[in-house]
């Protein structure tokens, strides 16, 4: 389940955001404190989680200090899912 | 009135509680401020200053994002006879190295004896302070300064200042770095407030809306000081939020039943794109009766868009209006889509581009559209001159100059900035457009113009065709003019951002674009030149800083042993 996630997660960031499918992306690659993905990006993404994993991310939580790598990022999801 | 203090003391004397500002922070309840609690809040900032040793006259430099603690700041300065300047704060795409470096330059230029800012922003600050050298003698930090306090107007310095003196510095939105002060008077700001808000139509019952950056003049004098100042309510959140919730805008119009609001054209595009329905759910626009895109090139486009997709919310079309500002003018030199619908026109792009007229297009000729600006502002004039400083008449393309009464007192510092920027009485703009009939058309700025054999070329033109090119993202790209001693010509080099970093994609990208700006243009580029993110220097604004990515372009092939 979580490689799943982290893998879904990771391949739309590349596809969608760095425009490079190709890319793989480390879980624990910094994607927010290193540039790659910027703030008007976050929108999509939060809207990629919910509408993926039913979990909604306030924007308020849409900052590094919620999430900065896809493993900060799965986690944040599964903990919300319950 | 005279100067501000007298003003914010009418507010606080006559109507103590009626509400200056609501702030807006996600998860957390809207904040309402009243004139009252607003000068307590501040009188608490002129104590600060003046244990911190600040005389009237003394720069201060605010480093704060919206809320409380910039509002008290700010306003503390003001009531301290003190001049408020608030400097862009750090973004993720910034490199901090650059920024401290910005700050260096900018406490080099407008010599702030004191700085505010947070705790965890503190050690950044000091990084940049050169002590004993520099004019800094205090930095203040925000949790540190003294709580509100009743007020007692009489021993405000602020009250004293003469008209014609200094109230406020604004940043141009010139190249970050090589920034300049521009300094303005309690007359100058005042006068822009009565004309600008007559070429509104201020009236009662209006309510500001806004996300906008306050170190920016759209944010500060049309979000910050004209609602606060004339006594109309402001509902202010942060750009920070708001790119992350673009949706908040719309929420916050519909609950306060805002009026008025300004965007600069990219707002447009990205609203209509990010925004979702769920998130709008209730939400009811009809408000909204002016909507002024503004500080960057305008787009016919982004205004349909924009429409199209609020349209169903009760966005009423006659809403989207236009503005031409500068801070050199305070704010505003003109307004359009109050009266009338926005003035937009399409314009046959060879002749514009060549011949520098705008003649309608015809027949099958491709063709640009332009959107209007409006038309000049109360008390101020517009003209189009030629490069001698003659008077051009309508629809030939030459600098706009502005002549008014409120015009900047000079860049701070920059006498000789200060000079160059005047011919006479008229301020020279550096921007190109042209006049039919008192509707202003912008299309470029002078000190971007590429010029190869003799032919003038306005560099947006070509990232604009750059943009067409699958892979270039709006904003990513930067076309500039390099001297080529051989030839004796300038040489067109375009440096494009992508997100590839694949040699194969970059190369058909590059091809892509030499041939779109070919057929585009007729221009032939010497040079493409495709990097990564975060190449592109960048001003405050998030504009490109064409002459500052030629410079870096040029070290980079210098360094590198290319030719170029």
């Amino acid at each position: 389940m979580t490689e799943e996630m982290l893998s879904q997660l990771g391949k739309y960031i590349a596809s969608e955001f760095l425009r490079q499918p190709d890319r793989s992306l480390g879980k624990d690659e910094p994607l927010l404190s290193s540039g790659l993905i910027d703030s008007f990006h976050l929108v999509d993404l939060a809207l990629f989680v919910e509408d993926n994993y039913g979990v909604h991310i306030d924007d308020s939580e849409l900052n590094a200090s919620t999430f900065d790598t896809l493993s900060q990022l799965t986690a944040f999801i599964q903990a919300r899912q319950g | 009135m005279t100067n501000f203090t007298e003003q914010l003391e009418q507010y606080y004397q006559q109507s103590p509680e009626r509400i200056a500002i609501t702030l807006l922070a996600s998860g957390k309840e809207d904040l309402p401020i009243s004139y009252r609690i607003l000068m307590e809040g501040s009188a608490g900032y002129v104590d600060t200053y003046r244990q911190a040793g600040v005389k009237p006259g003394d720069v201060v430099l605010l480093i704060l994002q919206h809320g409380r603690d910039m509002l008290y700041a700010y306003f503390g300065a003001v009531l301290a006879g003190a001049i408020p300047s608030i400097m862009p704060f750090l973004t993720e795409k910034l490199l901090p190295e650059r920024y401290r470096a910005d700050l260096a330059a900018l406490i080099s230029v407008t010599r702030p004896t004191t700085i505010v800012t947070y705790r965890e922003f503190e050690t950044e600050v000091r990084t940049a302070l050169k002590p004993g050298e520099d004019s800094v003698r205090a930095v203040i930090v925000s949790d540190q300064a003294l709580g509100p306090r009743a007020v007692d107007f009489t021993v405000m310095d602020g009250l004293q200042r003469e008209p014609d003196e200094i109230v406020l510095l604004q940043h141009s939105s010139g190249t970050t770095g090589l920034q300049k002060g521009v300094a303005l008077t309690h007359r100058a700001v005042l006068n822009q407030l009565e004309s600008y808000s007559r070429a509104i139509q201020l009236r009662d019952g209006d309510v500001f809306v806004s996300w906008l950056p306050l170190y920016h003049d759209m944010g500060l004098i049309a979000c910050w000081l004209m609602p606060i100042l004339l006594g109309y309510p402001l509902v202010l959140m942060s750009p920070f939020e708001w790119v992350r919730a673009p949706y908040r805008l719309f929420q916050a119009v519909s609950k306060y039943k805002g009026t008025l609001s300004w965007l600069p054209n990219f707002a447009y595009n990205f609203c209509a794109q990010k925004v979702r329905d769920r998130d709008l759910v209730g939400v009811d626009l009809s408000s909204w009766r002016a909507i002024s895109n503004c500080s960057e090139p305008m787009r016919w486009d982004s205004h349909q868009a924009f429409y199209e997709r609020f349209k169903a919310h009760g966005l009423r079309y006659e809403a989207l209006a236009t503005c031409y500002a500068m801070a050199e003018n305070v704010f505003a030199v003109t307004q359009g889509g109050l009266d009338s619908p926005v003035v937009f026109e399409d314009i046959d792009r060879e002749s514009l581009q060549v011949e520098k007229i705008a003649r309608p297009a015809s027949g099958d000729r491709t063709s640009v559209r332009m959107l209007g600006a409006g038309k000049a502002i109360e008390n101020t004039q517009v003209k189009i001159v030629d490069e001698h400083g003659a008077t051009l008449s309508d629809r030939l393309v030459g600098e706009i100059a502005v002549k008014s009464n409120c015009m900047l007192t000079g860049y701070y510092h920059r006498q000789d900035a200060t000079r160059k920027a005047f011919l006479g009485e008229w301020y020279l703009t550096g921007d190109y457009g042209y006049l039919v009939d008192g509707e202003l058309f912008i299309n470029g700025r002078k000190k971007d113009l590429i010029i190869v054999g003799g032919k003038n070329i306005y560099p947006q033109d070509l990232e604009l065709l750059a943009y067409e090119v699958e892979g270039v993202h709006a904003g990513r790209a930067s076309a500039f003019g390099v001297f080529n001693d051989q030839n004796g010509t300038e040489d067109v080099v375009m440096v494009v951002e992508v997100d590839s970093d694949d040699p194969v994609e970059r190369l058909q990208i590059s091809d892509a674009i030499r041939a779109v700006v070919t057929r585009g243009s007729s221009v032939a580029l010497r040079y493409v030149h495709v990097v990564g993110k975060h190449w592109l220097v960048k001003t405050s604004s998030g504009k490109t800083a064409r002459s500052a990515n030629r410079d870096k372009f040029i070290a980079e092939m210098n360094a590198s042993g290319k030719s170029y």
